[in-house]
């Protein structure tokens, strides 16, 4: 098992480091520089900001700065918010991310397991039906579809919650439900399906015919092993709540880090953009090593394949 | 092809015939193909069978008015009729399903048959790469791209495109190593057809339907893309429009103008949702296996 993980952290790497220099690159090759906003800068100022970032050596030589900075763990100041480091900045915005994102998390996997589970259990009925039909539906409600109908609906409307802000616990939950149910309704369908294919198996009748009770058989020894599909759907699904906090945290005016980053590419802010993506990349690597580890924790077959 | 080997026709069965019926008896599916044939029919000829309004005329004096008989859907507030720039917003958003889709397509498929055929340590490499780019958050750097540089929809679908391939080459991949030591490969490598004839004329067919299952589902994940990239304005500019940005546009003032939410949102998801069923029923029908 150590020697698993070893392995993955050793692939991480170069993932990591094609992340840095990809991003590197493009904010280096596109137009326009974190200097040039509607007030003009003097030619003398815009040279000495240039001069005291180390703008002016030869493009190697700065990236190798930037590689051993970021080894350091040091992401540089930030060009645009001056007063605060890179660091500092992420520091701030990520918790208000993380909470938004672990929400939607819980919602997506509780409601997805359950609905899922309940389709699967009652088959061809009715009932299975018309949740698969529901789930259907909210995979063709994205993010920024359904976020703007419901504030529509409960803020607009109804006047249940604030349109926007985030200010106390009842803000967190009409940000997290667009999120949280689009990713709800796929775990529900990989949940129905795997589980009908575990139901099918000689296993579960075995454990009938020993005579254990409907939920012990449904439960613990059905829903158990149907859940392995949904471990590796995790992997993306957390990528795409990251990407989706984007949309959300713009419609909902919540300062996360999702709204920085977007605002960032929008003023060229170059070392802002570079640390956040890799600070996503960094998570989403980290993320998936967790899944893979936990999946051949579960399934002895990855670990030796 | 399958007429030639029995006098009697209904007795013979082929792989696509079987795979009709499996679709045709998918209600669901047969709506969806339809709707979605309509909605491409309707975008693309609409804009010339109704010229009365132009999508990015402007005309404060009709600024923001709600569904009327001049005006089916309502105005935004700079006058613009909804319903036409919803046409033209189709055309866009999807043109750039269709578009990214090919671009997917092609470079998904030929990556993957490559890989499954060659095999060895060609293929691992390959695959090893496809891993590798699966890891990095692809939607970040679709965004990156768009800020940077100019916000061109022609680099919109490339990116999307180049995002989109991974999972084409996957599949593929895996169903070419599952056939390529079949007899049939074998008997053309006897015959010497050569590698190329091998993978276009023999492995790719067999292959077909899971490709065009997958096809069809990557469209909707594309006009998905574009759109999230249209909603946070860095997709398609006004005055054009796109179903993202005119979602956009509705969100912001949907507090006093609901129209301009309710309608865009509600056909771009009746589009994604058509365009699911679609998908599920091929997926029936062509792959029962999958």
């Amino acid at each position: 098992m150590l020697k698993y993980i070893c392995k993955r952290l050793l692939q991480a790497i170069p993932v990591l480091w094609v992340i840095i220099t990809i991003t590197y690159l493009m904010v280096r090759m596109a137009p326009g520089d974190p200097f040039t906003d509607e007030k003009q800068t003097s030619p003398q100022a815009r040279a000495s900001l240039e001069a005291y970032y180390g703008l002016n050596d030869p493009l190697p030589t700065q990236y190798y700065r930037y590689l051993v900075n970021v080894l350091k763990g040091d992401l540089g100041p930030s060009y645009k918010n001056t007063a605060y480091t890179v660091n500092e900045l992420i520091g701030q915005s990520f918790p208000v991310s993380l909470t938004l994102g672990l929400i939607s998390f819980a919602i997506a996997l509780i409601l997805g397991v359950a609905a899922g589970a309940f389709a699967a259990l009652r088959r061809n009925t009715f009932l299975d039906h018309a949740t698969m039909s529901v789930t259907m539906m909210g995979i063709c409600l994205p993010t920024f579809v359904l976020g703007p109908l419901l504030v529509l609906v409960f803020a607009h409307w109804l006047r249940w919650f604030n349109p926007s802000g985030w200010y106390d616990p009842s803000d967190w939950i009409l940000p997290s439900l667009p999120l949280g149910l689009y990713y709800a309704a796929y775990i529900a369908r990989l949940t129905r399906a795997s589980m009908l294919e575990v139901l099918s198996q000689n296993f579960i009748q075995t454990a009938r015919a020993k005579g254990l009770s409907e939920w012990v058989v449904t439960v613990k020894h059905a829903l158990r092993l149907s859940l392995l599909p949904i471990v590796s759907f995790a992997g993306p699904a957390f990528a795409g709540i990251i990407s989706g906090s984007f949309v959300i945290e713009t419609i909902f005016n919540i300062p996360g880090l999702g709204k920085f980053f977007v605002e960032a590419a929008f003023n060229r802010d170059y070392t802002l953009v570079q640390g956040t993506v890799l600070f996503y990349g960094t998570l989403i690597v980290v993320f998936n090593l967790f899944v893979d580890v936990i999946q051949a924790m579960l399934n002895p077959k990855i670990r030796y394949s | 092809m399958s007429e030639r080997y029995g006098e009697n026709k209904e007795q013979v069965s082929s792989l696509w015939r079987d795979a009709r019926e499996r679709l045709f008896a998918h209600k669901l599916a047969i709506f969806g193909g339809c709707f979605f044939f309509l909605m491409i029919l309707f975008c693309a000829l609409g804009p010339f069978i109704f010229t009365k309004y132009s999508y990015q005329e402007i005309n404060l004096s009709y600024g923001a008015q709600g569904p009327s008989a001049d005006h089916w859907l309502g105005t935004d507030e700079k006058g613009r009729d909804i319903f036409i720039r919803i046409l033209y917003g189709g055309r866009i958003s999807i043109g750039i399903g269709l578009a990214a889709t090919s671009v997917a397509l092609l470079i998904g498929v030929l990556y993957g048959a490559i890989a499954g055929f060659v095999g060895g340590a060609v293929d691992s490499v390959m695959m090893r790469l496809v891993e590798i780019m699966y890891s990095i958050p692809f939607t970040i750097f679709v965004i990156l791209l768009m800020t940077l540089f100019q916000r061109n929809i022609y680099l919109l679908f490339i990116a999307v495109g180049c995002v989109e391939w991974l999972t084409m080459a996957r599949i593929v991949r895996g169903q070419i190593l599952a056939i390529r030591h079949q007899a049939f490969v074998e008997a053309a490598e006897c015959m010497g057809a050569g590698n190329s004839r091998i993978i276009f004329s023999h492995l790719i067919p067999n292959v077909l339907g899971p490709i065009i299952v997958y096809a069809t589902l990557t469209v909707p994940s594309v006009m998905l893309l574009e759109s999230f990239i249209s909603f946070l304005g860095l997709g398609v500019q006004p005055p054009m429009s796109s179903w993202g940005l005119l979602i956009r546009d509705g969100a912001t003032k949907m507090s006093i103008y609901p129209w301009l939410l309710i309608f865009p949102a509600s056909l771009f998801s009746l589009t994604l949702f058509s365009l699911n069923f679609l998908g599920d029923g091929l997926r029936d029908a062509l792959d029962p296996k999958g």
